[in-house]
């Protein structure tokens, strides 16, 4: 197996946008932010930094020759506050120096005069007071109302879900070159290089085939590099264009963790009703998405939250209600699980809250009501295949969930000091992105001469191994090595009009376009060679770099072939496109079928609780995972286990805080933690569920960046079960993050 | 002439006076006292051997373009010059391959002079605080039988401190061949955005190049200073195990192992000859600190965390290039700390294991590798943090302090240190050079407590410690410290004293939870609430009794 890319990590031979040569005269920029969460900006006095030594220019509001908005949903979002500010860390003006400690120091010498404004920052006070952004949605099926009077069960109660910050390694980071004849060059850090072309051109008021946007690769995303990458190189792209020198904009962590988005936390009410067989027979949930300042992406995350609702479930009555609710705190965006894990969460805790008032294993009432083939999602599409009950059914056995609760029981009450807990957690994720529009793709495709082949999509490396399985994708459908096989850095010259590598979808949509070139490439290839060899196309194949005539081998290499179809001026390059089939959603109805397929599996968590100090650690995840015909097992396993972690640090570490005045108080790595090797759990066992029945996707294989982060939810339960092993604890509130904090609360009933 | 001709000219001027410079390290680098003359003395003699006049003279050696002493920067500059950053005296040291001399302020950082100057993008920039790892490079200083490699973190070390050591980045690791530590992470799949991974790469190397022992545990823990955001670090596991799987013996002295990785292709050949090189470069002095009171520098990895901008333009001293304020030396009585020992020394410290039976265990919690290899016991006690882990133990352990100053020697207890809010007992000019404490008796216990959202390279919430003795069923010595929950590091006074005398039961547990209670006042803040540190106070103390006092049998009777 060749790996070009680990080899070139391991060697720091990979280029990060801080690592670019830059061009002679570069200069670097510092973002001032504002310091104040709401209020009328009255006095911005930049004179003094702009005098500052080394400093070419300050930018305001002012200087954008374009429109000064970066919202890519809802047209709320300045790239450079004017009048008014909505949360701290606001872009207010940027300074633009020689070298980027004299730009970082100029920024002290920035003031500004703000008449404060009263500020809200909890989702319940914004949507009391009407602070709305869009309508509320409400999915529903079957009838609620109706049912809960055959409900032998009901529970009820709040669960609320903290933010959480990306901190992907690599901070936010454009460079921009301007280029004569009025365009532009950005290399950016983002996932999404068609966002940030369109709003740099909406920016500069220039045209998009003015703006060149390249990536090269990004270290580490998350969804934190979707929308939010756009605001820092359209500030780059300003300057370099007012100055006409290239311009870098990296901006410090300090500074990231304040200005940036993160995952929206969540404040949802919920009841469930089971009948007398633990059956569930209605759920309702209203979820109200802190969504920030601006709109951002929140609306689909909250659409995202409510297709995720009932989790791997089948409920016949449901009603879930959506509100996202306008605070002044910075914009929340996309993190990987877009809205799912803030709302499994809550049917999560609803179920254990139903488990311990009827006495009986949470994991049985779960499995009791897993989704079967042919069952309906509130929002109207149909389960298919059986994955979330057969990959349940293989943890619960393979991990001996029955044997290890009886043994964590008889342990616990062996010990006072240290109890176990365990928990099971299933997930069941859709697999498109929910704007049905988003689902597109393309791709380009060059031979050259010599046999190479490089291969352009929309698909951004950001660590996801997206380009280990293109180029494995590409080599099979020309039946060549796959060192033959180059994947080009992302640039919206070459693939225009781009989705986002977001959604867990980019090997499926840029792999399926790239097959489609491939085929458009091999079908002309073969027609060459038929006619080289004296043969039907039908007969030609080719394999391992060599043309088959049926089951044998000829003499005709794929170089030679390549050559001969460039003498005989076939074309030797093709663009495809795909677009995912079937999909459509009725927002009016809030019916249809959103999603290609889901993605299912199930973990068991086991943790365990230092009693006495009122500290926790997650010790075992074992996870039975369905993801198709793995294109790469070892780049999908690694993506499991890190989305697991990530989830885990979500529902027991990652705590942001904020002062009263709406500012980050864990604005650096040592206030704001996130797992490290001790904390991850020694164990996490994966096994896949070789399930390709359901899958629509390209050969077979099946979406995973998202999906496992959810498993993390599970770290909550378990650690929740062994603190239950200590004293009862109410299940109507539950707050995540789990704490040590929160911890020794419960432990001692508070 | 005026200033800006004169400033003009000397560029000239300084290129000629490098090359003399050079020519006459050379020349002289066998004669230790010739070498003493370097740095402004020796250009005094020069100026002296040129023409007439003392070093108030300017030299004009062409005749129009006079260079002036300047006793500050002790460099020549023209006339009406200002010393500014780039006179700041020569630091040499040797960069991977190359040895490399450079002027930058002794205060600025190896990432920004590696990234900026050296365009070595291979050590990343992460979070410019020391706790995510991805700056992490290793610096080796001559020691008797080879280099000892310690690993840091680039964005808190300052380049003045680096002369006549050896930098290592990833780039100087890079052989036409991957290294197995590089190869275990490849075939682990152990990468995946990358930005995390040379970091990793170097620790792992940091590894292989100092740690006494080769077992997992010790190279998993050499990755304690590491943050990956994308692998969950499972797939990092898989590498450490399959390196060292992979791995035979080891030599211990340096040279020896050293040759060993280099026969084993797991470093690259350069390298043996590196602890020759430094020898050159070692006969020169270290450029000393510009004029004015100078900041000591001991570690310093809070100040280039708390004050980056600070520590770029004050003139700086580093204690840690005095070997007199290192080491660690024990006596019949006393157990002797030197102000400047890396805290990762005291971790390893075979005497220390010995006396303290969790040693190991609880210096894991402190910090990380990076961290613990530059910073050290007195730049704790002096940074006065009231949660610093080591001077919470050392109040347990009632250390004393002893002190030099303009005054000459003095000493005080640890105890009587701290005079509030970040105040010390410490004079302009006046540096701690050793931190002392009677040795525990074998009879005694000493415990640490510490509880912080991670348990590793995190600040506590709330940490503590005990050095309990008792005598017949009675508590005949008692010290009790905590951190996290009063403006310094508290020496619990009276709690400790009413302890002493006590029948060692769950009622005199109960009643010192109490007393101890009434001695803090903790805050709200990010580390926690008031009410959560005094919570968790409580049950840090029961667990001081549950790890000296096993017998007492506290389960099931606590709160």
């Amino acid at each position: 197996m060749s790996a070009r890319d680990p080899i070139a990590h391991v060697r720091a031979e990979t280029c990060f946008v801080d690592d670019l040569l830059e061009p002679q005269g570069t200069l670097y920029a510092a973002v001032f932010g504002s310091p104040v969460a709401h209020g009328v900006v009255c006095v911005l006095d930049a004179n003094a930094a702009a005098a500052a030594s080394g400093v070419a220019a300050v930018f305001t509001a002012r200087d954008i020759p374009g429109e000064n908005q970066v919202g890519s949903v809802v047209a709320d979002q300045p790239l450079l506050a004017a009048d008014r500010v909505r949360y701290v860390g606001q872009p207010l003006a940027m300074v633009v120096a020689d070298t980027p400690t004299r730009a970082h120091q100029a920024l002290k010498n920035i003031t500004v005069t703000i008449d404060k404004r009263p500020a809200v920052f909890d989702p319940r006070q914004a949507a009391e007071n009407g602070d709305l952004i869009g309508l509320p949605r409400t999915i529903a099926m079957g009838n609620v109302d109706a049912a809960w009077s055959q409900c032998v069960t009901i529970v009820s109660g709040r669960v609320d879900s903290g933010g959480q910050e990306h901190l992907y390694l690599e901070t936010q980071a454009a460079l921009a070159i301007p280029r004569p004849c009025d365009s532009m060059h950005i290399f950016s850090a983002t996932q999404s290089p068609s966002s940030v072309q369109r709003t740099v051109a909406r920016v500069l008021a220039c045209p998009m085939h003015a703006i060149e946007v390249e990536v090269q690769r990004v270290g580490g995303a998350f969804g934190g590099k979707e929308d939010q990458a756009a605001t820092w190189a359209a500030l780059a792209a300003l300057a370099a264009h007012r100055l006409q020198r290239p311009v870098k904009l990296v901006l410090d962590r300090h500074a990231d963790m304040q200005m940036t988005g993160k995952r929206h936390p969540y404040t949802s009410d919920y009841r469930l009703g089971l009948d007398a067989d633990g059956r569930f027979l209605a759920f309702q949930a209203t979820y109200y998405q802190n969504a920030g300042a601006v709109a951002d992406l929140s609306t689909a995350v909250l659409e995202r939250s409510l297709f995720h609702a009932t989790n791997s479930y089948a409920i016949p009555n449901v009603r879930v209600t959506g509100i996202c609710c306008r605070t002044h705190l910075p914009p929340f965006t996309a993190f990987r699980g877009f809205g799912a894990p803030q709302a499994m969460v809550v049917i999560e805790a609803a179920i254990v809250a139903a488990a311990e008032t009827l006495n009986v294993p949470t994991w049985t009432l779960q499995q009791k009501n897993l989704l079967c083939g042919g069952d309906i999602f509130p929002f109207g599409m149909r389960m298919q295949g059986d994955t979330p009950r057969r990959s349940f059914d293989a943890a619960v056995s393979r991990f001996h969930v029955q044997s290890r609760l009886a043994d964590i029981e008889r342990r616990n009450a062996a010990s006072n000091f240290v109890k176990r807990g365990l928990a099971v957690m299933p997930v069941c994720f859709g697999i498109a992105f929910t704007t049905t529009m988003l689902n597109q793709a393309g791709a380009l495709v060059h031979v050259f001469v010599d046999g190479s082949v490089s291969v352009s999509t929309a698909a951004v490396e950001i660590g996801q191994g997206v380009a280990t399985k293109l180029r494995r994708m590409a080599a099979a459908a020309l039946g060549i090595a796959q060192t033959r096989v180059r994947i080009e850095n992302t640039s919206t010259t070459r693939v225009a009009n781009m989705s986002p590598t977001a959604a867990s979808t980019a090997a499926d949509l840029n792999g399926a376009a790239v097959r489609l070139a491939c085929g458009t490439l091999l079908q002309r290839l073969k027609t060459v060679a038929a006619g080289i060899q004296g043969v039907p196309a039908g007969q030609v194949a080719i394999r391992g770099g060599r043309v088959w005539i049926g089951d044998a081998p000829s003499s005709l290499t794929w170089e030679a072939l390549v050559k001969t179809a460039h003498r005989k001026r076939v074309d030797l390059s093709a663009h495809a496109f795909y677009a995912t089939p079937e999909l459509h959603y009725d927002r009016q109805r809030e019916k249809g079928r959103p999603f290609a397929y889901h993605v299912c599996g199930a973990a068991v968590v086991e943790a365990r609780l230092d009693a006495l100090r009122g500290t926790a650690s997650i010790e075992s995840v074992e996870i039975v995972h369905d993801a198709g015909r793995s294109l790469d097992p070892l780049v999908d396993r690694g993506q499991v286990e890190g989305a697991v972690v990530q989830g885990i640090g979500w529902t027991t570490l990652e705590e942001l805080m904020v002062d009263p005045d709406g500012r980050l108080l864990t604005d650096t790595l040592s206030t704001y933690k996130v797992p490290d090797l001790d904390f991850s759990p020694t164990t996490i066992e994966v096994v896949f569920l070789d399930d390709t029945a359901d899958s629509g996707a390209v050969m077979a294989s099946k979406a995973v960046g998202e999906p496992p982060l959810m498993y993390g939810i599970g770290a909550y339960f378990a650690i929740r079960a062994a603190i239950r092993a200590v004293r009862d604890v109410p299940a109507e509130r539950i707050r995540l993050p789990l704490t040590h904090a929160r911890i020794l609360q419960m432990l001692e009933g508070e | 002439m005026n200033v800006k001709d004169q400033m003009k000219n000397a560029k000239w001027w300084y290129s000629v006076y490098f090359k003399i410079d050079f020519i006459l390290h050379l020349a002289f680098s066998h004669f230790r006292e010739w070498c003493e003359f370097r740095n402004g003395r020796f250009l005094i003699l020069l100026a002296i051997a040129l023409g007439p006049g003392a070093c108030e003279s300017p030299i004009a050696i062409n005749g129009d373009s006079p260079l002036y002493f300047n006793p500050q920067t002790r460099y020549w500059l023209p006339d009406g010059a200002e010393p500014a950053d780039h006179w700041s005296p020569m630091i040499r040291f040797i960069l991977n391959r190359d040895v490399v001399s450079t002027r930058v302020n002794r205060g600025s950082v190896l990432l920004d002079f590696l990234r900026r100057e050296r365009h070595l993008t291979g050590t990343k920039q992460g979070c410019r605080e020391g706790d995510c790892g991805a700056c992490s490079v290793l610096v080796g200083s001559r020691v008797p039988g080879g280099v000892r490699y310690r690993l840091v973190a680039a964005c808190l070390t300052p380049v003045g401190e680096l002369h006549g050591n050896h930098v290592l980045t990833i780039e100087g690791l890079n052989m036409d061949a991957l290294s197995p530590v590089q190869q275990a992470i490849v075939d682990a799949g152990a990468t995946q955005c990358g930005f995390c991974t040379p970091g990793i790469v170097v620790a792992l190397t940091g590894f292989l190049l100092a740690s006494p022992s080769l077992t997992l545990a010790e190279a998993l823990a050499a990755l304690d200073g590491n943050i990956c955001r994308c692998t969950g670090y499972a797939s990092i596991r898989r590498a450490v195990q399959r390196l060292v799987d992979g791995l035979g013996p080891l030599p211990t002295a340096p040279d020896r192992r050293l040759e060993k990785l280099v026969r084993t292709a797991s470093l690259p050949a350069y390298l043996i000859d590196i602890g020759r090189r430094l020898d050159a470069i070692a006969l020169e002095p270290a450029p000393a600190a510009a004029d004015g009171v100078p900041v000591p520098v001991s570690g310093g990895t809070d100040l280039f965390v708390q004050q980056p901008e600070n520590m770029r333009h004050q003139p700086l001293v580093f204690l840690g290039r005095d070997a007199r304020l290192q080491g660690i030396r024990i006596d019949d009585d006393h157990i002797h700390i030197g102000a400047t020992t890396p805290v990762e020394d005291l971790k390893r410290d075979h005497r220390l294991v010995r006396i303290f039976p969790a040693w190991q265990t609880t210096m894991d919690a402190i910090a990380s590798t990076p961290i613990r290899n530059r910073a050290t016991l007195a730049g704790n006690i002096v940074n006065a943090s009231p949660i610093g882990d080591l001077t919470i133990m050392m109040l347990a352990l009632n250390a004393q302090l002893t002190i030099r100053g303009s005054c000459g020697m003095r000493r005080i207890a640890l105890d009587a240190f701290y005079r509030g809010d970040k105040q010390v007992d410490l004079a302009a000019g006046e540096w701690i050079t050793e931190i002392s404490f009677l040795h525990p008796s074998p009879q005694s216990c000493f415990n640490f407590e510490k509880v912080s959202r991670r348990k590793r390279l995190d600040i506590a919430s709330v940490n503590t410690a005990m050095h309990v003795e008792t005598h017949g069923g009675r508590v005949s010595h008692a010290r009790i410290s905590a951190g996290g929950v009063a403006p310094v590091p508290l020496f619990l006074t009276g709690s400790s004293a009413w302890l002493i005398g006590q029948p060692v039961s769950c009622a005199t547990l109960a009643r010192l939870i109490d007393l101890i209670d009434s001695e803090v006042s903790p805050i709200d803040d990010v580390r926690g609430t008031a009410h959560y540190k005094r919570r968790l106070l409580r049950r840090l103390v029961i667990a001081h009794f549950v790890v000296c006092f096993p017998d007492l049998e506290l389960e099931g009777r606590l709160p």
